[in-house]
């Protein structure tokens, strides 16, 4: 799975960080998304879905599987 | 299935919202809204002010368009639906409208002034001071003994003072934010009493901005205006507004599910006895989130003005046209919950409720929320294991009248 954040588009809601910290991080600046792991495998994949499944601003893009 | 939905609409007079609950059913949402979400998905209502909007009531549909920016936030613009004669008043008032109330790009520039206070690393980084906190509170209602009223003992000074210290409010000054937040949430404030309020806090805010300058502190407002309003970011007069949302925000979310959360546990002591007893707290956090789901205490419906004409779901709305999406009624969508209606503080998908909203709109201090949650809901159940409501369910006073759900008062013993 390859994963793609748009910064832009955050809004900042941590849901991201809640399901998947060792995936997502958040800037100290502005709580604003930080990719930590672009390509996760298994069930930090599963995570990573979910991530972009619950994420209100759309930000995060699952791009294959 | 489209056919279907624009037949049934158009036959329908438009219903009156908000809509009441069923007696007797006092955590589920109006029965009105289930029987709507299965026959007419998108139906016409009719508001306070005489004005119709579409009541929109699944919860695929309420994500859709609080997630498109083709839908605005702004009260000002014609066709929005307002909650109440005092939210109409504040439009003409001469404030700023808070960051709440503005659309993105906008929106969320003014937002990520505050996000960094409200991160999941800086809610967890509270839970030292919330849990000494919490702690304060329970011993205070300890000694106080049985009956003591949940509401003004813990419920609402727990939020209260948190928001406070990370603002950087004084403590003494609480009871102005705690008398006028009830003011300006309920449907049935007069229209001077609101903007009497708002005066209030505007002034208050004012000065206590002005002394943040002269000897600024480590706390979020002297940080906003060392950051942003001195490189003109933003103003002090819209600092001074978004100041106020948080500070209500910041009081009557967390004070309501505290106590309704409670009361919804009591009466359901299996449920109970699984947030008390789990020393897991990933079962802790999911519990949460189903209480989150299952209340759904912002009741009176996200709103929403289409600014250009948009299919949903097959359904045309037109621009100008004026959008109401009880958050309420997309919890208890089947077809994303099993047994909707049921708590289930087990339920592992859970956390796809929008109770904090959806679109970048979604609630800012959610990880906040969650984390007062999480810790004061077992700490609360563990210090009195034999906790119980201390009134008759026929005399509780619950918050038909505010935006925020909740009761007024509970009182419990041990």
């Amino acid at each position: 799975m390859h994963l793609e954040i748009d910064q832009e588009r955050c809004c900042a809601a941590g849901q991201c960080v809640l399901v998947a910290d060792d995936l997502f991080d958040q800037r100290d600046e502005d709580g604003v998304v930080v990719l930590l792991d672009a390509n996760p495998e298994g069930d930090a994949a599963a995570r990573a879905a979910e991530a972009a499944a619950l994420c209100p601003a759309a930000a995060i893009t699952v791009v294959g599987s | 299935m489209t056919e279907t939905t624009v037949a049934a609409t158009a036959t329908e007079a438009p219903l009156d919202y908000p809509m009441p609950r069923a007696s007797g059913c006092p955590f589920d949402p109006p029965p009105q809204l289930a029987r709507l979400r299965e026959e007419a998905p998108f139906s016409r209502a009719r508001i306070w002010d005489g004005t119709t909007a579409w009541l929109v009531t699944r919860y695929e549909d309420q994500r859709a368009i609080l997630a498109d920016d083709r839908f605005s936030a702004n009260p000002l613009r014609p066709g929005f639906p307002m909650q109440s004669p005092g939210v109409a008043a504040r439009r003409t008032n001469g404030k700023r409208l808070p960051f709440i109330s503005m659309d993105d790009p906008e929106h969320n520039r003014v937002r990520r002034m505050f996000t960094s206070y409200f991160s999941v690393k800086r809610a967890r980084a509270l839970r030292p001071r919330l849990q000494e906190i919490i702690g304060d509170l329970l011993d205070g209602m300890e000694a106080a003994g049985p009956p003591v009223d949940l509401v003004s003992s813990f419920a609402l000074p727990l939020p209260s003072l948190v928001i406070a210290e990370i603002l950087g409010v004084p403590r003494e000054d609480q009871p102005l934010f705690q008398r006028e937040s009830r003011v300006l949430i309920s449907m049935n404030s007069e229209i001077d009493d609101v903007l009497r309020a708002i005066d209030s806090l505007t002034d208050y805010l004012e000065g206590l901005l002005a002394a943040k300058e002269r000897d600024p502190q480590d706390d979020l407002l002297s940080h906003v205006l060392a950051d942003h309003v001195r490189s003109g970011a933003t103003s002090r007069e819209q600092l001074v507004q978004d100041a106020i949302l948080l500070l209500i925000a910041g009081h009557e979310t967390t004070t309501n599910m505290l106590a309704l959360g409670t009361l919804a546990l009591l009466r359901n002591p299996e449920q109970l006895a699984a947030v008390r007893d789990t020393e897991d707290p990933a079962d802790i956090a999911l519990a949460v989130e189903e209480l989150l789901r299952y209340l759904t205490i912002v009741h009176t419906g996200r709103r929403r003005v289409a600014l250009t004409d948009v299919e949903v779901s097959g359904q045309l709305i037109r621009a100008g046209e004026g959008v109401i999406l009880p958050n309420d009624s997309a919890n208890r969508d089947a077809t994303v919950f099993d047994n909707p209606d049921s708590l289930d503080v087990t339920r592992q998908n859970a956390r796809h409720h929008i109770a904090f909203g959806q679109g970048t709109h979604q609630c800012l201090g959610q990880n906040l929320a969650r984390t007062e949650l999480q810790l004061a809901y077992p700490a609360l159940l563990r210090r009195f294991p034999t906790l119980r409501p201390a009134i008759e369910e026929d005399a509780i006073r619950y918050k038909h009248d505010a935006v925020v759900y909740g009761v007024y008062e509970l009182p419990v013993a041990w």
